[in-house]
């Protein structure tokens, strides 16, 4: 009991500086603090959601530098340095990315918890791979959970804006 | 990604104007949620609102022999800590439960199951609670516990509820259903009876978004504002009156953004009640929101049915009746959430789709050491299990007499001619076209085919001792929703009616008022097109409020797959009255007798003189306007509809699983699933094929991965999504969907609620497909879910119990 009564209260705190959607910012927090609360907490950008503390239902996905990752997994200190993008920055000025566009034309959601996860790994797909096989928009978002749709019209959503996208050159940039 | 049925052309918006009435119409509230602009229960942010986080017992029983939070309470962000003694000061340490027993809202006196609430934190932000509750010193007398359903009853067991006054064992309720003597007479003439122990394992609903609240206690006017993860929030609101005292008027539930419920969001959880006692105590506003720990260990559960089944039938496959005993284990305390008079929810639906004289269920609750639920998971009221029990017996009958599966079922499901059908524990089916929707199945998966397929496969296994084992499995399941009529079904006494209100504005834009809650399923969109429908008015003219107490009427909300139902049917009339006013109104705008009027969609005119007419929207201005209504009209155009639904709908489906097993590891891979869905008209085909295809995903997942198992200690072993397995993208098929369109005859616009039918009727195609294909090892059970070992060992005759750790070899 004492030698937890004895612990610090006054934790470790890191200035964390890095870009998110374009914008240069930099927070004092505690050292321990995630990427996940650092973005919804600190700025306020709740579009972002956490589902499982375990890394294994990707509803936090946002990109570092690109590429997807689970924020829940990540202290915030690791992302300083880095460009992160989250859901609030799809939709450009142009009006929203294709695969917005896709997952409201093909039920891609239901109750949108999962969504804004799964639009982010679907988009670095899209970037990866323009015109992705129906295996593999499933092998890429095998690391998201969906409880709504059963995937089926996830994967239509993102085959969706693989099509706009190269019909239309779309926003995908 | 087949569908096979062509949708109609109805399903296709006009492309000229504005979207009205049913067909697939995008959803309107999806805008906001694929700009991440939802706002969902954490998304919810106070000025100098305060963070809460809970307790949790580590051990499954046991008595509290002291809590010292005096190292807690010195933490500098700590604002307050709550502990049951704290709450037995304001009689707020136990709650009545959805099913007449209490629930601890903190523990007193003893633990009864791992993760029970002990204990309550509010500090200035979410890490400080948490670190605080390491701080938190409890000594506990460790009790043996009661883990194993079976054994609960045995002499000697603990008892685990000491606190009821008298209790010398762990027996809940005995129920029963059918007639007992009639089907035993029917079992006494049949050629063939078999018997089976199925177990329907604990799972849990799992919503990505756990549940929380944020309570916000206005010390000044006494008005508590409960933003909740809620599914119920009238419901809740009243429950929450009753317990705490508090006057209803002064109570506003809102109901934010859900992100999926599943039936984890009927109940009341003390985390909810700890965030109004920690705003009472702070006098500011208190979040509490679950990891998902706790809310796979300590909120409802769903299942958890210990089921022996027996069926009787003629040699040339007449089923003759069905009997069943079931031990029904409930968890520490009895919180299922269903209709006052049916402690076993609807399982006596369990008769099924077909056609037989007798049929008698016992049901059994126990009490173990373990989280308290048991209505959840899309289950209509325990309609799950029951078609679980009857479709894998029906299946066993067929094993043991040699048919074909689908045979069997053609022999013995109900005609269309049947209907009303009056089942032998009393349910009346609204209608049904059984046998068009099984052979619409087996024609679109190729039925004959696939046993040639599968025969081959069989043969080369035989020959070589590798390669895939192929099953197909068949379900037929009649789902038993929209509960329901008031003087048959209420919940804590409050009856199962829901209302609507809804108003045209002056301009012709309307809004209807809901006393349901949308979890994803998309009521924006679909109740905006039951209006549409009636009144012609365009959806996007059509706003829909819901979730919220102070702006809705009563209705006990959304689960059992009811919303359509009974809200659909409310928000229809409500249209309907609307029309009818409008109709006084246009007959007085174009000094005509009402008599002389004829509605088409939008609009009245005068009988054979088409250019005298006008808009609903016209109405709408003239009822608000200057124009002299008749006497006893008033002016405005509004209307309201509480519905109390006669009967349940009774919606059906026919789905068809192939599986291959690897036969050198176990692993189960469904390669195809064909469901045919007939839920009546579809308002909106694109959200109703979305609603089966979760569905399906869910019976993939129950059938192959998710279980809540405990070891001896009463320790749960499901308490992360590294244990407690979802379903991904890889273990889901592309789903082939087809419908059958039959009516229910009494609800106004015939359609039948979909939600949860293929949560309900896919898990035992997926299990019936497995032990088709381990037939040949002699197989003719296994338990769910049908995990790699699971299936290994039950080739080898050597089964396990899924729902506790394996203690033998």
């Amino acid at each position: 009991m004492t030698d937890l009564a004895e612990t610090p209260v006054s934790l470790p705190t890191t200035e964390v500086s890095l870009t998110i959607n374009g914008e240069a910012v930099t927070r004092t927090v505690e050292s321990r603090t995630l990427l996940i609360h650092f973005i919804r907490d600190h700025l306020d950008l709740t579009g972002t959601h956490w589902g499982c503390d375990t890394s294994n239902c990707g509803a936090c996905v946002v990109w570092v530098d690109k590429k997807p990752v689970k924020s829940c997994t990540m202290l915030a200190a690791m992302a300083g340095g880095h460009e992160v993008r989250t859901v609030e920055d799809l939709e450009g000025a142009d009006g929203l990315d294709p695969v917005q566009e896709g997952f409201m034309q093909c039920h891609g959601l239901q109750c949108g918890f999962c969504t804004p996860g799964m639009l982010m790994v679907g988009r670095a797909l899209l970037d990866e791979n323009p015109n992705p096989s129906e295996d593999e928009i499933r092998e890429a978002i095998s690391g998201n959970l969906c409880r709504c749709t059963g995937y089926e019209n996830i994967i239509r959503s993102v085959r969706w804006a693989a099509e706009a996208g190269t019909s239309e050159n779309g926003a995908s940039q | 990604m087949t569908t096979v049925e062509e949708s109609p052309a109805t399903d296709q918006p006009d492309p000229e104007g504005p979207e009205v009435g049913f067909g697939r119409t995008l959803r309107k509230e999806d805008i906001r949620f694929v700009r991440g602009k939802g706002n969902y229960l954490d998304d919810v942010r106070i000025p100098g609102m305060l963070h809460g986080a809970v307790l949790r017992s580590p051990i499954a029983h046991g008595r509290i022999v002291n809590i010292d939070t005096s190292a807690a309470e010195a933490h500098p962000k700590v604002k307050a800590v709550i502990t049951g003694a704290i709450l037995e000061t304001l009689n707020l340490a136990w709650a009545p439960s959805l099913s007449h027993d209490v629930i601890a809202i903190l523990a007193t006196d003893k633990v009864r199951y791992q993760g029970q609430e002990v204990a309550f934190v509010v500090a200035e932000d979410h890490y400080s609670a948490r670190d605080a509750l390491e701080l938190i010193d409890v000594e506990y007398e460790i009790l043996d516990p009661v883990v194993d359903a079976r054994k609960a009853l045995e002499p000697g067991a603990p008892v685990i509820r000491t606190d009821i006054e008298d209790k010398a064992d762990n027996h809940i309720f005995d129920w029963e259903s059918g007639d007992a003597d009639a089907t035993q007479a029917q079992f006494d003439k049949a050629d063939v009876v078999v018997t089976e122990d199925l177990l329907y394992p604990r799972v849990h609903p799992a919503p990505l978004e756990t549940c929380g609240s944020v309570a916000d206690m206005d010390p000044v006017d006494g008005k508590l504002t409960l933003w909740c993860t809620t599914q119920a929030p009238h419901a809740h609101r009243t429950v929450y009156a009753l317990v705490a005292g508090l006057p209803e008027h002064k109570i506003r539930v809102i109901s934010p953004d859900i992100g999926g419920g599943f039936g984890n969001k009927v109940g009341i959880y003390p985390g909810y009640v700890l965030s109004v006692v920690g705003s009472i105590i702070t006098k500011k506003p208190v979040k509490w929101m679950e990891n998902r720990e706790e809310n796979l260990i300590s909120t409802s559960f769903a299942r958890d049915y210990h089921m022996h089944g027996e069926i009787a039938a003629t040699s040339e496959g007449k089923i003759l009746g069905v009997k069943v005993d079931v031990l029904a284990d409930h968890g520490a305390f009895n919180n299922t959430a269903q209709p006052t008079k049916f402690p076993a929810g609807f399982f006596h639906v369990f008769t099924g789709s077909y056609d037989y004289p007798a049929a008698h269920c016992k049901v059994t609750g126990v009490y173990t050491n373990k989280a308290p639920g048991g209505v959840a998971y899309a289950c209509s009221f325990r309609v799950t299990e029951a078609v679980y029990l009857i479709e894998r017996m029906v299946d066993r009958l067929a094993q043991q007499l040699g048919m074909d599966p689908a045979e069997l079922r053609m022999k013995n499901l109900l005609q269309p001619e049947q209907f009303p059908y009056h089942s032998p524990t009393g349910w009346e089916y609204d209608s049904g076209n059984y046998p068009a929707a099984l052979q619409m199945a087996l024609d679109m998966a190729g039925y004959d085919e696939l046993r040639r397929e599968q025969a081959e496969k069989r043969a080369a296994y035989e020959a070589t001792g590798s390669g895939d084992l192929m099953g197909i499995g068949i379900s037929f399941f009649t789902e038993t929703v929209g509960a329901g009529p008031r003087k048959h079904m209420d919940i804590l006494g409050l009856g199962m009616a829901d209302g609507c209100e809804l108003r045209v504005h002056p301009t012709g834009k309307a809004v209807v008022r809901l006393s349901v809650q949308t979890q994803g399923q998309g009521h924006e969109t679909t109740f905006a097109q039951i209006v549409s429908e009636v009144t012609g008015i365009p959806t996007a003219d059509i706003e829909v409020v819901h979730g919220d107490t102070d702006n809705t009427p009563f209705g006990l909300g959304t689960y059992g797959s009811r919303s359509t139902p009974v809200s659909g049917a409310a928000a229809a009339i409500a249209s309907r009255r609307v029309v009818d006013k409008a109709k006084i109104i246009a007959a007085t705008m174009m000094e005509a007798n009402p008599d002389d009027l004829e509605w088409e969609q939008g609009t009245w005119s005068v009988k054979g003189s088409p250019d005298r007419s006008v808009t609903i929207q016209e109405t709408a201005m003239a009822a608000h306007g200057p124009l002299e209504l008749p006497e006893g009209v008033e002016g405005q155009l509004d209307a309201s509809c509480v519905y109390d639904p006669p009967n349940l709908t009774y919606p059906f489906g026919a789905y068809i699983c192939v599986a291959d097993i690897d036969s050198g590891t176990g692993h189960v891979k469904v390669r195809r699933f064909i469901a045919v869905d007939d839920c009546g008209p579809r308002i909106n085909p694109m959200i109703v094929e979305g609603q089966v295809h979760g569905g399906l995903a869910d019976g993939v997942g129950m059938a192959l991965m998710e279980v809540i198992a405990f070891d001896e200690g009463g320790n749960c072993l499901g308490a992360s999504f590294m244990d407690y397995l979802l379903p991904t993208s890889m273990e889901c098929p592309s789903w082939e969907t087809g419908e059958t369109v039959t009516p229910s005859p009494h609800h106004p616009l015939g359609v039948k609620g979909v939600g949860e039918s293929a949560t309900v009727g896919s898990p035992p195609a997926v299990v019936n497909a497995v032990v088709d294909a381990l037939a040949p090892f002699g197989v003719t059970d296994i338990d769910m879910p049908c995990t790699p070992a699971q299936v290994w060992r039950t080739m080898q005759g050597r089964r396990f119990r899924s729902d506790l750790a394996i203690t033998d070899d």
